[in-house]
């Protein structure tokens, strides 16, 4: 499997990371690096193995559905970098 | 007292029981060593006033009598714990800025038992990396050198820092965090101990997160004895991590007794490099042999899925880190970048993470996209969670057949220079983490030991990996394996 260009380009906008077109062909060539490093798991013979979900065996916790945390708006906007009466202030979203 | 920071936490905390010292003083003398150390780049947001504030709550809390065993213990913690009112960036550009208004649950219950904190430690931005190369702060740097030779080397990472504030006792004790060695190898690196508990056994809740199903953090110490005490007062059940185990903690200091007769240690065939240097074989075979003299049998025993941890890893952990790194969108905290005119919410998440995150960071997180995209998450994503059950099994299969504890090399090469492995392609520093990172993929609990120093000085470690919750047998054998190793070297101080 091999990563063109195209691909680099894809991978970053799914991503949401900007990458310059100039940069794109070094990108690529260290993905198919870090790639083919992995296509070694394709020799293990894993029929009928389940992939694991949990390290340890142990159910989730579950605890009573109610509201334990909130009312702090102060504190949850106090690090935003841009924050305006009360919410989030992002560039328009919608036309 | 002379030397105060010096003192391991064992001592520290005996001495100021006894009235030798206060916290004040302990503090104190920290605080000019780290003043004195910034050639180390260890400390990179200080917080003396707070150190000084809590020193001197702890120093009334001990003469009231029954204080804990880390009150009053100066500290270092790593960049990626939150810490409340005090910058958190996790060695990153995009979290400038940062200040978490609540506590980690781990940092949170070392200060509710008196410690206290100096300042954030130096680490590779969001713990990806090995060598502390990757930090939007700058290099952390190894208090040792190469014999005469001046070269700047690594202390390892992604807890630098932490290694090099603890080895350079700029502070008694130090926290870390461990995803596939973080701990273990900074500690080989600098001839400290590290130790990554059990997966659980430590609350993630606010630790940045990196890979969480592999994230553990952990205590850098000086001492076996001192790394016993400090993971006992890190550990405990926390409703706010759903995988946070819900365990007794025991009293880990009181199981160090140095008895091991009896104890089967398992040297894995598997962890047998080719290439390895012929310095670190020396040092597993003499360890072998001390757990031996100390009255353990040692057999030999096969991990056949070894080579295969590393790609595991390498897809699992990106994985998981593209999906954390998400939240990093220049909207709730850190950096946002300056946008140009008519640019939407796209351009403003793209342009803020090309900005925020550093060459390594980008890399793992596209990688962790490309790995979970549609048409490609069972070929890898999938595949390495089959592979992951086996590596575990492999493990599961040699404890059931009554090995204790696994002795292996904690890395493959004593520290490196920093800029060496710059013209290395990516998965070449990935190699650091050989040994490491299957016990990360087991959520075993490993810890590295110092046992010798290589030909040119620099010192070497070794690792045991444990049942699982069974932290406390694994200090023990480690506890024994420190007092027969003899390990008492300092790097001289050039700083």
């Amino acid at each position: 499997m091999s990563i063109d260009l195209e691909t680099a380009a894809r991978v970053a906008k799914l991503a949401r990371i900007k990458v310059e077109d100039d940069a794109l062909p070094a990108l690529a060539g260290e993905f198919n690096t870090i790639l083919g490093f992995i296509e070694q798991l394709n020799e293990v013979d894993v029929d009928g193995v389940e992939p694991m979900v949990s390290v340890t065996p142990m159910r989730l916790a579950r605890r009573h559905d109610g509201v334990t945390d909130g009312n702090q708006q102060d504190k949850v906007l106090a690090n935003a970098p841009d924050a305006r009466e009360g919410f989030f202030a992002v560039p328009k979203v919608v036309e | 007292m002379s030397d105060l920071t010096k003192l391991t936490v064992a001592e520290a905390r005996d001495a100021m029981r006894a009235g030798d010292v206060t916290s004040v003083e302990l503090t104190q003398a920290c605080l000019t060593a780290i003043e004195g150390a910034d050639a180390l780049g260890a400390f990179v947001h200080k917080t003396p006033e707070l150190a000084l504030e809590q020193a001197s709550a702890a120093d009334a809390r001990i003469k009231a009598g029954d204080a804990p065993d880390m009150c009053g213990i100066p500290m270092g913690i790593k960049d990626l714990f939150c810490t409340k009112g005090v910058a958190s960036q996790a060695g990153s550009r995009i979290l400038e800025g940062f200040k978490p208004e609540y506590e980690s649950t781990v940092s949170g219950q070392l200060f509710d038992a008196g410690a206290v904190m100096l300042g954030k430690l130096n680490m590779d931005e969001f713990a990806m990396g090995s060598s502390n190369e990757t930090s939007c702060y700058g290099n952390a740097v190894n208090p040792w050198r190469r014999g005469n030779d001046d070269t700047a080397l690594t202390p390892g990472g992604s807890s630098g820092g932490s290694a090099s504030a603890v080895a350079a006792d700029l502070c008694l004790a130090a926290t870390g965090t461990d995803t596939g060695g973080s701990i273990r190898q900074p500690a080989a690196f600098t001839g400290t101990v590290g130790i990554k508990p059990t997966y659980g056994r430590c609350s993630r809740w606010g630790i940045v997160a990196f890979a969480s199903s592999l994230d553990q953090a952990g205590p850098m110490t000086k001492t076996v004895r001192d790394a016993a005490i400090v993971l006992g007062t890190m550990a405990g059940h926390d409703p706010k991590d759903s995988t946070s185990a819900d365990l007794q903690v025991p009293d880990f200091e009181a199981m160090l007794t140095g008895d091991i007769k009896g104890k089967k240690i398992g040297i894995p065939s598997e962890y047998r490099m080719d290439g390895m240097p012929s310095e670190i074989e020396k040092l597993w075979a003499d360890g072998a042999d001390m757990l031996r003299d100390a009255g353990a049998e040692i057999l030999d025993i096969s991990l056949p899925h070894t080579k295969y941890a590393l790609p595991t890893y390498y897809v699992i952990a990106p994985a998981e880190a593209s999906s954390n790194l998400a939240r990093y969108d220049g909207v709730r905290y850190g950096h946002r970048a300056t946008l140009a005119q008519g640019d939407g919410i796209t351009e403003m998440y793209e342009k803020t993470r090309a900005e925020g995150f550093g060459p390594e960071v980008q890399r793992r997180v596209m990688v962790g996209t490309y790995v979970l995209s549609a048409g490609f998450y069972d070929a890898y994503y999938n595949r390495a969670r089959k592979v992951r059950t086996l590596i575990k099994k492999d493990f599961e299969d040699v404890f059931a057949a009554g090995i204790d504890a696994i002795l292996t090399p904690a890395t493959p090469s004593s520290a490196f220079g920093l800029g060496e492995m710059a013209e290395a392609d990516p998965v070449q520093m990935y190699l650091n983490d050989v040994f490491t990172v299957t016990v990360n993929l087991a959520g075993l609990p490993g810890i590295s030991v110092p046992t010798g120093q290589d030909k040119q000085g620099l010192p070497m470690g070794l690792q045991l990996i444990g049942r699982p919750w069974e932290e406390g047998d694994l200090l023990n054998t480690a506890y024994a394996l420190e007092a027969a190793a003899g390990f008492m070297a300092k790097p001289g101080k050039w700083w």
